[in-house]
């Protein structure tokens, strides 16, 4: 097997995952997916990493970890707090920044 | 033979690769289009585990345990406690606020596909030296190598990111009480003042077999009454209504009644 296969993998999910946020409404579905398109990228770096033999990719895909981890807790806070103003997490509902 | 492993890989990883890699993507197509939320965190969860499989095979052994240890142990169950927080009425609608929306996002999906994986294809990807020399010394090791020493400005930055999400949270999250809490005498005067529900509430529940906290109770009327049941479960749409049950019985049961009276008319005509 060429190891290409992991690239055109990655590209695939970042495909699936991208399409679903344009689809779906639900905010924390939508988020899901934004996480779906970053693990996507992070398969590809692994994949260069292995394919030019060094771990630059390694480091660059554990940093993409790192700042995932802290987009998800305020992201998740985000939309618990406009849960709790407007007691629905549709994104369609969230279209103004006030009240 | 060490040439040749350069180029390609091994049998086994082919087939884990086909069969995991099958598994991810149905994962991911799941995460998409489940209905309700905590399935598809369980879908993404499921993807994410393969993922870390596909890490370990990469030679990336520790991204591939991180990956487990941080997606799938703690983001993901961050997830899901947001999804049990807000998921009670969090029903994905379907009505279209853009019109053909969905379609037309699908085709964008499918054109960005089609155009990412043509670019790959036409990428000439000939080199493939393998990890076997950067990670003699150990994957950790290499990794704190580079970390410690040509990464090393970048990590101090995600150490400050991380205290500035944290604190991030903690502020969007916190909510500050303006007004006092209302004692027990003025909730009850309250009441009494808008004159909806003096009494407690009616209990859900249909006679003795029946007194799930699920199933709504009977008007004399027999229609069933929403306010028996807990204002959670009717927000999920999870009541049970057992009044066209119990309709059903007392017919089946005057049916039955009327057979066994003619019975015991035709018994009395034969004698």
């Amino acid at each position: 097997m060429n190891p290409v296969n992991y690239l055109y993998l990655a590209a695939l999910l970042f495909t699936i995952g991208a399409s679903g946020v344009l689809i779906r409404r639900n905010a924390i579905v939508v988020f899901m997916c934004v996480e779906l398109m970053l693990n996507a990228c992070n398969l590809a770096l692994v994949a260069f990493s292995r394919m030019h033999g060094n771990l630059d990719g390694q480091i660059i895909a554990f940093f993409t970890m790192v700042v995932a981890a802290a987009e998800v807790v305020v992201g998740l806070a985000i939309i618990v707090s406009l849960f709790r103003s407007r007691h629905s997490a549709s994104v369609d509902d969230a279209s103004l920044m006030k009240l | 033979m060490t040439q040749l492993a350069a180029y390609s890989t091994s049998t086994g990883e082919a087939v884990q690769f086909w069969v995991l890699g099958t598994v991810a993507v149905i994962g991911a197509l799941c995460t998409v289009f489940m209905k309700r939320a905590v399935h598809s965190a369980l879908c993404l969860a499921g993807t994410m585990i393969i993922l870390a499989v596909f890490y370990l095979a990469n030679g990336a052994y520790f991204l591939g345990i991180v990956q487990i240890v941080v997606y799938t142990g703690a983001i993901m169950m961050l997830f899901l406690f947001v999804v049990m927080l807000v998921g009670v009425t969090a029903a994905d609608s379907l009505k279209e606020t853009i019109k053909g929306q969905r379609w037309l996002a699908l085709l964008c999906g499918l054109g960005f596909g089609i155009l990412l994986i043509a670019g790959i294809g036409n990428a000439s990807l000939t080199q493939f030296d393998g990890l076997a020399q950067a990670n003699a010394g150990g994957n950790v090791e290499g990794l704190a190598q580079l970390l410690f020493t040509k990464y090393v400005f970048a990590f101090e930055l995600t150490g400050a990111l991380l205290i500035t999400a944290s604190v991030g949270a903690m502020v969007l999250t916190h909510r500050e009480r303006t007004e006092r809490a209302k004692t027990q005498r003025e909730l009850a005067e309250q009441r009494v003042r808008e004159g909806k529900h003096l009494p407690p509430l009616p209990a859900p529940g249909v006679y003795a077999r029946h007194n799930a906290v699920d199933i709504a109770g009977l008007l004399p009327d027999g229609t069933p009454s929403e306010l028996t049941v807990n204002r959670t479960l009717r927000e999920r749409g999870q009541i049970r209504d057992v009044s066209a049950e119990a309709l059903k019985d007392l017919k089946a049961l005057e049916q039955r009644s009327e057979a066994r009276l003619e019975r015991t008319r035709s018994g009395e005509a034969s004698k």
